[in-house]
C-alpha cells in the first residue's frame, strides 16, 4: 500500500472517530410532542407558538438539566381531532410510543383531549393542555390525583371563568349602550350554537340577564356548522333585540356576523365567538363583522412585558395574530423554568415543581391551582375582551376592572349602525 | 312573520333546487347516484375564491371560470372514475363517495381547515314586503331562478334536451333509435355539474367556504330527491321548496330548536315516504321492475 493511501485511511478513520465522538458528547435533545389538529388554525397556533419558543430557547443554548445544556426537539403530531376522536387517540399513542416524547403539549377539542389525557396519564407523561377549556380536565386531578397529576392546563382559562368574563363583557356593552343611546331596558337575544359546552351557558344567561336588568327576547340555537343564519337574524330583529349575545366556538360565528353586518341589524354582537378571535375573521366576513366583541387571549396590549414582543414577532413571521392555542409558547418557557429548577426530566419529580412554579409569560402570570388549572383573576391570567374596530381586533377589556388595565387598551365602541338607528328613531 | 318565512323559504328552496335538480337529472338519465355532486359545488366555491383572491379577477369572470373549471373537472372525473363502472350502481355510489372525500382532502391540504369567504357581488339590503333582504340573497335568488328556467328550456325546448329526455325515459330504446346514449349522458352530466357549480358560485359570498361545506347540503339534497321521487326533476323542484320553507318555519316557530331544521326536513321526508314510498313524483318501484 502506498504511503499516501495509508495516510488517507488513517485520516478517514480519525474523522469517523471524531464525528462519532462528537455525537456522543452532545446531550440528547428533549423531545416535546406538539399534538393538535395541524390542518386547522388551532393546530397551526399550537405549532407556531411552540416553534417560536423552541427556536429562542435553543438559540440561547437550550434547557439546562443538571448543568448540561439540552436543546428542544419538537415533534409535530396531527391529532385530526376535529374530524375523528380515534385519530386523536392514535396521535397521542404515536407521540409517546413511537416518537418517545418526553413531554406532550396541545389538544383542542375537549372530547379528544379527555381521551388523549388518559393515554398520557397511563404513560406518566406530563401533558400541558393548550386549547381545551372544559373543567372536567382539571377536576380529574382532584378526583384521582395520583393518576392525573401529570396534567396541567396552560390555556385557555377554565370555561367557568370564561363565563364570568363573558358576563362582565356583556355588562360593559350594556352600560355603553345605555350611556350613549339612553335605552331604559335592554333586550337581549341569546344565540348559542347547539353544542354541549354551550347548554349551561344558555341556562345561566337566561337566569342572569333579568338579574342584570335586561330582558331576554328569545334563545336561538343554530347548528354549530350552520352556513346561513338569515332566518335567525330576521327573527332577532323582529324581536327588537339591542344585543345579540353569542356563544360560538364553530364556523356558525362567521355567517352570523357577516349576515348581521350585511343586513345592518341594529344590535351589538357580543359574547364568545372563537372565529372572531382570528385575523382571518375580517376577510371571511368581508369586513361585515366589524364591532363584534369576543372573549379572547391575545391582542397587541401589554398584558406583561413579554406580550407585545411575542405578538409582533408572531405577526411578522406568520402574518396573523396568535390565537390562544399559541399558548404553547408560554408552555415551553414554563417547562424550561421547571426542568431547570427540578434538574430532571422525570415526571414524578417535575410535577411538584410545576405545582409551585410561578412564571410571568405572554398571557399573564402563570400559577397553577390545586387541580392544575391556570389561575384566573387580577394579577394572574385574566383573558381579555377584543372588539373589531375598522379592521383591527383591539383589546377593550379589562379597562379598569378590579384595577386592571393593560397598556394599549381602547374604549368599547357601540356599533355606529346601532347609534344611527336609535338616534334616528328619536 | 309570514313574509319572513316566505322570503327565506324562497331563497333556501331555490338554492336547494339548483343542487337537487342537477342530481336528479343525472340519476334520471344514467341512474348515477353521484355523491360527489355537492363536492363539485364546493369546488366551484373554492374556484371563485381563487379567481378573486389569487388571480385578481373580476367577480363575473371568476364566477364564469369557476363554473367552467368545475364542469370540466366533473366530466374528467366521470370519464376516469365513473364511466368504467357505470353499470354497477353500488360501485358508482362508493366511487363517488371516495371522489368527494378526495376533493375534500385536496382542499384541506391546499387551504387548510380555515373558514374562508368571498365578498358579495351586491352589498347592502332592500326591504321586500317589509322584510330586510340582503341584495346578495336577492341576486342568488335571481340567478337560481334564471338557471332553473334555463335548464327547463334546455330540456324541454331543444333537441339536446329531447335526446337527454329520451335517454332518461328508456336508455335501450333510445340507443336502438340511433341516439348516442353516451353523448347524452355526458351532456346531462355536464348540465348537472354546471348547475352544482352555479349553486357553489352564488352561495360562496353568502356562506363560509371550508373543506367540509359539501356535507350539509348533501344531506338536504338527498332528502329532497328522495322526497320528490328519485329521478323526477319536477319532484325535486317542488320538494326543494317544501324543505326550504320548512327550514325557515322551524327557525321562526321554534327558535330554541333552530338546529333542528335539517332534522325536521328529514322527518318530513320519512313521513312522506311512509305514505308514498316512491316519493311525491317518483316512479312506483314495482312498475320500474
Amino acid at each position: 500500500m502506498k504511503r499516501s493511501s495509508v495516510f488517507g485511511v488513517v485520516l478517514l478513520f480519525l474523522t469517523l472517530v471524531l464525528c462519532s465522538g462528537f455525537h456522543a458528547w452532545a446531550a440528547d435533545p428533549i423531545k416535546i410532542a406538539i399534538v393538535g389538529p395541524m390542518q386547522f388554525t388551532q393546530g397551526e397556533g399550537h405549532w407556531n407558538g411552540a416553534t417560536m419558543a423552541a427556536e429562542e430557547i435553543n438559540k440561547a443554548g437550550g434547557i439546562s438539566v443538571k448543568g448540561t445544556k439540552r436543546t428542544i426537539e419538537l415533534i409535530k403530531v396531527d391529532s385530526n381531532e376535529f374530524l375523528s376522536i380515534p385519530d386523536a387517540t392514535n396521535a397521542m399513542e404515536l407521540a409517546i410510543s413511537k416518537h418517545k416524547a418526553d413531554f406532550v403539549m396541545g389538544g383542542f377539542r375537549t372530547e379528544a383531549v379527555l381521551v388523549m389525557q388518559d393515554i398520557a396519564m397511563d404513560n406518566k407523561k406530563i401533558f400541558l393542555g393548550c386549547g381545551a377549556a372544559h373543567p372536567e380536565l382539571c377536576e380529574r386531578v382532584t378526583k384521582d390525583y395520583d393518576r392525573y397529576k401529570y396534567w396541567f392546563r396552560i390555556t385557555p382559562i377554565n370555561s367557568k371563568h370564561l363565563v364570568a368574563v363573558d358576563f362582565i363583557l356583556l355588562d360593559m356593552v350594556a352600560k355603553a349602550i345605555t350611556k350613549e343611546l339612553d335605552i331604559p331596558k335592554l333586550k337581549v337575544a341569546i344565540v348559542a350554537e347547539k353544542a354541549a359546552w354551550a347548554d349551561p351557558m344558555v341556562k345561566i344567561a337566561e337566569g342572569k340577564l333579568p338579574q342584570m336588568g335586561m330582558e331576554v327576547v328569545g334563545v336561538w340555537r343554530p347548528s354549530p356548522t350552520a352556513t346561513d343564519t338569515t332566518a335567525e337574524l330576521s327573527a332577532i330583529q323582529r324581536a327588537g333585540a339591542h344585543i345579540i349575545f353569542t356563544t360560538f366556538s364553530s364556523s356558525v360565528g362567521i355567517p352570523l356576523a357577516k349576515q348581521a353586518g350585511e343586513l345592518k341589524i341594529p344590535a351589538a354582537v357580543a359574547g364568545i365567538n372563537v372565529e372572531s378571535q382570528k385575523d382571518g375573521f375580517w376577510k371571511a366576513t368581508g369586513g361585515k363583522g366589524d364591532y363584534g366583541l369576543t372573549v379572547n387571549t391575545y391582542a397587541r396590549v401589554k398584558i406583561t412585558d413579554k406580550t407585545i414582543p411575542f405578538f409582533d414577532k408572531y405577526l411578522e413571521r406568520y402574518k396573523e395574530a396568535p390565537n390562544y392555542n399559541a399558548g404553547t409558547y408560554d408552555g415551553l418557557y414554563l417547562l424550561k423554568t421547571a426542568v431547570e429548577k427540578a434538574e430532571t426530566l422525570e415526571a414524578d419529580k417535575l410535577v411538584p415543581v410545576l405545582e409551585k412554579t410561578e412564571v410571568t409569560e405572554t398571557a399573564g402570570k402563570l400559577v397553577f391551582t390545586k387541580d392544575h388549572d391556570v389561575t384566573w383573576g387580577p394579577g394572574f391570567v385574566t383573558a381579555i375582551g377584543t372588539q373589531w374596530q375598522d379592521g383591527k381586533n383591539l383589546c377593550v377589556w379589562p379597562n379598569g376592572w378590579q384595577g386592571v388595565k393593560y397598556e394599549g387598551t381602547v374604549e368599547y365602541k357601540v356599533p355606529p349602525v346601532m347609534v344611527e338607528h336609535y338616534k334616528k328613531k328619536k | 312573520m309570514i313574509q319572513e318565512i316566505i322570503i327565506n323559504g324562497l331563497i333556501n328552496g331555490s338554492i336547494y333546487a339548483l343542487l337537487a335538480i342537477g342530481f336528479s337529472l343525472i340519476f334520471g338519465v344514467a341512474r348515477l347516484v353521484n355523491i360527489a355532486h355537492t363536492a363539485l359545488y364546493m369546488t366551484a366555491a373554492y374556484f371563485i375564491l381563487i379567481g378573486l383572491d389569487y388571480w385578481g379577477m373580476s367577480a363575473p369572470l371568476a364566477a364564469l371560470l369557476a363554473i367552467v373549471i368545475t364542469t370540466m373537472l366533473g366530466l374528467i372525473c366521470y370519464q376516469l372514475v365513473i364511466k368504467p363502472i357505470r353499470e354497477h350502481e353500488g360501485a358508482v355510489l362508493i366511487a363517488t363517495i371516495a371522489l368527494a372525500m378526495a376533493i375534500q382532502e385536496i382542499f384541506l391540504i391546499g387551504f387548510g381547515g380555515h373558514y374562508l369567504g368571498v365578498p358579495p357581488a351586491a352589498t347592502g339590503y332592500l326591504f321586500l314586503a317589509g322584510v330586510k333582504v340582503a341584495k346578495q340573497h336577492l341576486l342568488a335568488l335571481g340567478v337560481s331562478v334564471l338557471a332553473l328556467v334555463g335548464t327547463w328550456a334546455l330540456l324541454l325546448k331543444t333537441r339536446i334536451g329531447l335526446g337527454i329526455r329520451c335517454t332518461a325515459q328508456d336508455r335501450e330504446v333510445a340507443n336502438l333509435m340511433g341516439i348516442n346514449v353516451n353523448r347524452e349522458i355526458m351532456m346531462a352530466l355536464g348540465i348537472s355539474v354546471a348547475m352544482a357549480a352555479v349553486a357553489g358560485v352564488i352561495v360562496a359570498p353568502l356562506r363560509v367556504i371550508d373543506p367540509h361545506m359539501w356535507m350539509e347540503p348533501l344531506i338536504m339534497m338527498l332528502a329532497i330527491v328522495v322526497l320528490g321521487g328519485l329521478g323526477s326533476i319536477k319532484g325535486s323542484f317542488i320538494a326543494s321548496y317544501i324543505l326550504g320553507f320548512t327550514e325557515a318555519l322551524v327557525v321562526f316557530a321554534l327558535p330554541m330548536g333552530a338546529f333542528l331544521k335539517v332534522t325536521v326536513a328529514l322527518s318530513i321526508m320519512i313521513l312522506a315516504l311512509l305514505i308514498r314510498p316512491e316519493g311525491l313524483f317518483g316512479v312506483v318501484f314495482e312498475e320500474e321492475r
